[in-house]
């Protein structure tokens, strides 16, 4: 049997029921990276002979928690104990993260088997395709001349392909919804403060959000019961109650309130996705929603506005890296000073879109530039925001397309970041709104390629989010969908 | 605004990276062409509306001044290219 092909939950029963064990679980899924990874690359420092953590469960979890002998595949980003965490960048090459990120921990105690390998993606999670990988790309499962989007590129890709159940990824403006549409499966970007970001390897701190990457909707919410909740060690954190998740999967729409963004069919979206989701929003109807049309009318300076802050916050976050704390270093061979040796450490450890967007952010907090850049975007942020807060007093959620586009070629944006950076126009409004959002696949395009909707909601209203995408998976078949490799 | 090669070479100093001729001539016109576009949002109007920089009521958290464990000092030094001691080693700051 292909036990690689299968869910969390589905492998979970068949462990359960004593129908397969633990270790087959993994023979299979070894088997399977061994077969397709040469041509997927969705992981970076593959050894197949050290290939997953012992199992660190100590007391056996509760029903909802467990995930007792899950391999779990992470994101190059998140601080795993001993294990290689270098954001598939130079500049930390060599770094072993001298403790666990809290969702590592909180997988450990669930009985999931970490990785060793990590998953691939954009240097420090700068970029929408995965192409800025000190390792190399990533390549999409259903088309391998196709990025798998990114930046959570390599998790995408590795869920697409069975190479993974599920993976963790990060999202600071579409990094987890944006690579999930690209490859066909679901992915959540939770409410800001709901998942610790303690161990996370930080980007725009005030947008970064851990969430994961799985084969249907069951397993994310699965996954968000044991990731979800309060830490004192993220001063963002938000101290309330984590739901058992798994109940908000009721096959029911009946009288939910939908509002379509008329600001997010514009000219420029492909045709082709454009029907798809019209399609996906017709069948929620025919199941008993409601839709309208509604109105974000500051949805076109999303983008500026995150290009400001992200980076404004980048700068800051990255300021850390300068030879002294972590593996890279360059320029003490000529006796040179310590300033010169952060200069030629900085600039030959980052890779071109890191200085690109560390200057940038360098650039809009400098002296005579603040107001007319930052301080503008963090008003412009607060519009963004009072739209979504209007659409919400009258509407349960918000369906749009996940992307613009399907998948595009690798090397087809690499030479102009401003189109790159584009290509999150859709999922870079709910990290700047701190909102949850969940993509989920809803069609292929005549070539084959996956398309995602994104369902919006209030902040905390993941239920909801889990609720409407459980009620389309269960009434369609594109989440069964997989690539042939 | 127009970002001048001396901007750049300013923002590469303050941001503590050195970039190669070529690197800097090919970053400049990016910068360019990204500023411009970050432009747009000089239409929105903005009067009265106050900064967004932290999107939850967030409130300072307090906690009993009291003693836990933290990292050992050979763990939180095992990644540095060098040390000394219990130091992280640096070229030679005071002359």
């Amino acid at each position: 049997m292909e036990l690689h092909r299968l869910t969390c939950h589905e492998l979970l029963a068949k462990i359960n029921d004593q129908k397969a064990t633990p270790q087959q679980v993994i023979q299979s899924l070894k088997a399977r990276v061994e077969s397709t990874e040469s041509k997927v690359k969705a992981y970076v420092r593959v050894n197949p002979d050290d290939f997953l953590c012992a199992p660190e469960q100590k007391n056996a979890p509760p029903e909802a928690l467990n995930l007792s002998g899950i391999p779990a595949s992470i994101k190059d980003n998140i601080c795993t104990e001993g294990i290689h965490t270098e954001c598939c960048s130079q500049i930390l090459g060599g770094f072993k993260p001298p403790y666990d990120a809290t969702v590592i921990q909180k997988l450990k105690h669930a009985g999931a088997n970490i990785f060793k390998t990590k998953t691939n993606m954009d240097e420090f999670a700068f970029g929408s395709s995965t192409e800025n990988s000190c390792f190399g790309p990533t390549h999409n499962p259903w088309e391998l001349d196709c990025v798998p989007g990114g930046s959570s590129g390599g998790s995408a890709a590795a869920v697409a392909s069975d190479e993974a159940v599920f993976a963790l990824g990060s999202d600071t403006g579409g990094s987890i919804r944006q690579p999930a549409a690209f490859c066909g499966i679901v992915g959540l970007k939770p409410t800001y403060g709901s998942v610790s970001r303690y161990g996370l390897i930080a980007f725009a701190s005030s947008l970064d959000q851990i969430g994961p990457l799985t084969k249907d909707v069951r397993d994310c919410a699965l996954i968000m019961n044991v990731i979800a909740g309060y830490d004192h060690k993220d001063s963002t954190s938000v101290n309330r109650i984590v739901p058992d998740y798994t109940q908000a999967l009721i096959n029911d729409v009946q009288g939910i309130k939908i509002g379509i963004p008329q600001e997010y069919f514009i000219e420029g979206i492909d045709p082709e996705i454009k029907d798809i989701v019209g399609a996906a929003i017709a069948k929620l109807t025919s199941l008993g929603a409601m839709h309208k049309k509604v109105s974000l009318p500051h949805t076109e300076y999303a983008v500026p506005v995150y290009y400001i802050i992200a980076t404004a916050e980048a700068s800051s976050n990255l300021a850390r890296y300068d030879g002294v704390q972590y593996g890279f270093r360059s320029g003490v061979e000529s006796r040179q000073s310590l300033i010169d040796m952060y200069k030629k450490t900085r600039g030959k450890g980052f890779g071109e879109e890191a200085k690109r967007r560390i200057l940038l952010g360098t650039f809009v907090l400098s002296h005579g530039y603040y107001d007319a850049y930052y301080l503008r975007a963090l008003k412009v942020r607060t519009r963004i925001k009072e739209d979504f807060d209007a659409v919400f007093k009258d509407f349960d959620c918000i369906i749009t397309p996940t992307t613009p586009t399907p998948a595009f070629r690798i090397g087809e944006k690499s030479y102009d970041p401003l189109q790159m950076y584009l290509s999150d126009i859709f999922t870079i409004s709910a990290n700047l709104a701190g909102i949850p959002a969940i993509s989920i696949p809803c069609g292929f395009t005549k070539k084959g390629l996956p398309v995602g909707l994104q369902v919006l909601a209030q902040a905390f209203n993941e239920e909801l989010l889990f609720k409407i995408a459980y009620t389309f998976e269960q009434n369609t078949e594109w989440h069964l969908k997989k690539p042939k490799l | 605004m127009p970002f001048s090669l001396e901007t750049v070479k300013y923002i590469t100093n303050l941001a503590r990276i050195e970039l190669e001729a070529q690197e800097l001539g090919k970053i400049s016109g990016q910068l360019q062409d990204i500023v411009n576009f970050i432009d747009t949002l000089k239409k929105v109007n903005i009067d009265a509306i106050k900064p967004t920089s932290h999107i939850l009521p967030l409130q300072n958290v307090l906690r009993e001044d009291t003693l836990f464990a933290s990292l050992p000092i050979d763990k939180a030094l095992e990644n540095a290219p060098d040390r000394k001691d219990s130091f992280f080693g640096v070229p030679k700051v005071i002359e």
